[in-house]
């Protein structure tokens, strides 16, 4: 077991970490600010990463250059499932909002299958490829440029919800919308802005995924499911904790993929969450 | 909840749907596809009305119960393998031993409340789905197939005519709903839904919750693995996608929750009407491979979220021109 090899599956535990950490406090912000968990969050990865792809087949645009458009679209997109939908059913049962979340989810896949087929996609030759050997380290380009870009986006994202006017009204709004709502916070605004954010995130993962990961209609599914986990795992709501969480089942199914079997990889993620919620009931973050 | 079965014009209706159930295979015998689609509405029905024990009384909303029907079925196929024994063994051990499992996962998950129980019970299926497809003695991701046998009720396998899997789940179906009818009614179900309603306030009359919700759990997985089995005997094969797939876990809590939670005829109105959606719809527009059918399916799917929130049933409710009363909708 040489020091490369860890270096190794360090880097390439983090590139992943934060990938689902980013989708992760996408969740987790809207949920905090609403109580609704958004089942269609792994479609909005995938649509984000067919435009990243479509982008590069039609124009030749890098991934990297249309990073920040994918995700001013997707920001977009999550606004307008806010109003077109999700305000419908605000005031409705959680079964309800369950279902209108669900019902998008098998939509979008659908629709994704209806233009593009059930073919596999991937973006090949983009500056982000190949290998760059640091001290005898030999690491895949891709995964470093994950690992850096959203853990970048992952910062931006810290400044504007803890250190702005806008994400105090935010975090007001998710402590207790009520609250908010009488000291003048427009709480449908901070929904909005929620579903806004939280989606703008995810087209930052799927930029950043799009260099090293096919794109099919139901890619979504297999990272959105570990970001379910990493959001209970941190703690329902908490930013901090779907960060944490993120990086830790990162690192966990690396090591695990690595050292058991990749069959297996997500099985120790399975379980630490299991042990965790045992341990504490609403995970690592959770209020109490 | 008033027992409306009970009203002298429910219980005609109830036997007028069992007659014209019963009548079913004499009217579509000749055809092979309805009476499979009818046969899949039944089961999901049953599996519905497992969940709806669990999620609907006690109010515990899993979506990892496909463990069980998977359970279940890989019981059935193994027992047969393995030991060659009847099916009929194994149903009954495919029934016993997924509720034993429902058990122990519930000692646990019971301890979570809310989204955590709900990923809990995600991760420990998803967990066993993928232990599944690596593990050589249950046939790994290929899958094992069920020893074709000679047709008859001994062996619970039917070639030519398939009308008599029907019948089969047509009675499990009956068994079960009449069961849920008495669960309904008794103190059992009345902890049950006073645990979803305030768990607190049942602690503090001196109930266990824990045991309660066990005990619904158990009840819930083993008609689920009932359903595995005879899923097993239908189509003679089981493999870890087809049996313990995330779908299996998601779709029987969407029939029973879209039909409607806690009440009787929602999972089997919910299965009555989604699985013929999805079927028919499959047969006659996805001919191009374009998935046309879950696009429309996906958009009823919002449809209903928006407009009916509180389920199919409550869209009966409204024009049941026998009800009594509305029943209120929870909001969670």
């Amino acid at each position: 077991m040489s020091e490369q090899l860890i270096i190794q599956l360090i880097v390439s535990g983090l590139g992943m970490g934060f990938i689902f950490a980013l989708i992760a406090i996408g969740l987790t912000l809207i949920y905090g600010v609403m109580n609704v968990v958004n089942f269609a969050h792994g479609e909005f990865l995938m649509l984000g990463m067919y435009a990243s792809y479509l982008a590069y087949a039609t124009w030749g645009a890098d991934p990297l250059v249309t990073l920040p458009f994918v995700a001013a679209a997707m920001f977009l997109f999550g606004l307008m499932v806010y109003y077109l939908l999700i305000r419908k059913v605000l005031t409705g049962s959680m079964q309800s909002q369950i279902f209108a979340t669900f019902g998008l989810m098998v939509f979008l896949q659908a629709l994704a299958q209806f233009f593009m087929g059930a073919d596999y996609f991937a973006v090949q030759n983009s500056y982000l490829s190949g290998v760059i050997t640091l001290g005898g380290v030999i690491l895949p380009v891709p995964q470093v440029a994950a690992l850096v870009g959203s853990s970048l986006a992952t910062l931006v994202l810290y400044g504007l919800v803890f250190r702005t006017g806008v994400g105090r009204q935010l975090r007001a709004a998710s402590q207790d919308a009520q609250a908010a709502s009488t000291l003048g916070i427009n709480a449908s605004g901070m929904y909005a802005l929620a579903w806004g954010i939280g989606s703008a995130c995810v087209g930052v993962a799927a930029s950043l995924l799009s260099n090293f990961y096919y794109v099919f209609p139901r890619v979504g599914a297999i990272f959105v499911l570990l970001a379910y986990v990493a959001v209970a795992l941190g703690g329902f709501g908490s930013i901090h904790g779907a960060l944490v969480a993120g990086l830790l089942i990162g690192l966990l199914q690396v090591a695990s993929g690595f050292f058991i079997s990749s069959e297996l990889k997500f099985v120790p993620v399975y379980m630490l969450y299991l042990i965790v919620v045992l341990l504490r009931p609403r995970g690592l973050f959770g209020k109490m | 909840m008033p027992s409306r079965v009970t009203s002298p014009a429910g219980l005609a209706a109830l036997l007028l749907l069992l007659a014209v159930l019963i009548a079913l295979p004499l009217l579509i015998g000749e055809r092979p596809f309805e009476l499979r689609m009818a046969t899949v509405i039944l089961l999901f029905a049953i599996m519905g009305q497992g969940w709806n024990v669990l999620g609907g009384y006690a109010g515990q909303v899993s979506i990892g119960h496909g463990l069980y029907f998977g359970l279940g079925a890989y019981t059935a196929v193994l027992l047969a393998v393995r030991l060659d024994l009847s099916p009929w063994i194994g149903l009954l051990a495919g029934t016993l031993f997924p509720a034993f499992c429902a058990v122990l996962v519930g000692i646990p998950c019971f301890r979570l409340r809310g989204h955590y129980f709900v990923i809990a019970t995600l991760v420990v299926a998803e967990s066993v789905f993928q232990i599944f497809t690596v593990w050589e003695w249950v046939g790994s991701a290929v899958g094992i197939e069920m020893p074709v046998k000679s047709e008859g009720w001994a062996n619970f396998q039917f070639h030519r005519d398939k009308t008599p899997y029907y019948y089969i789940a047509l009675a499990m179906l009956v068994l079960v709903t009449a069961g849920k009818w008495w669960l309904h009614r008794s103190r059992l179900g009345f902890i049950l839904r006073a645990i979803r309603d305030e768990e607190e306030a049942v602690r503090s009359l001196g109930f266990s919750p824990q045991f309660y919700k066990s005990v619904a759990m158990a009840i819930s997985g083993g008609i689920l693995g009932a359903a595995g089995v005879f899923h097993a005997q239908y189509v003679l094969f089981v493999d870890p996608f087809s049996v313990l797939g995330l779908h299996i876990s998601v779709l029987v809590a969407l029939f029973a929750i879209m039909g409607g939670v806690g009440t009787l005829a929602g999972p089997i109105l919910g299965a009555a009407i989604l699985v013929p959606m999805s079927e028919y719809s499959r047969v006659y527009l996805s001919g191009s491979g374009r998935n046309v059918d879950l696009l429309i399916y996906g958009a009823l799917i919002m449809l209903i979220a928006v407009y009916r929130p509180d389920g199919l049933m409550g869209l009966w409710q409204r024009v049941n021109p026998f009800r009594r009363q509305s029943v209120p909708v929870r909001k969670g």
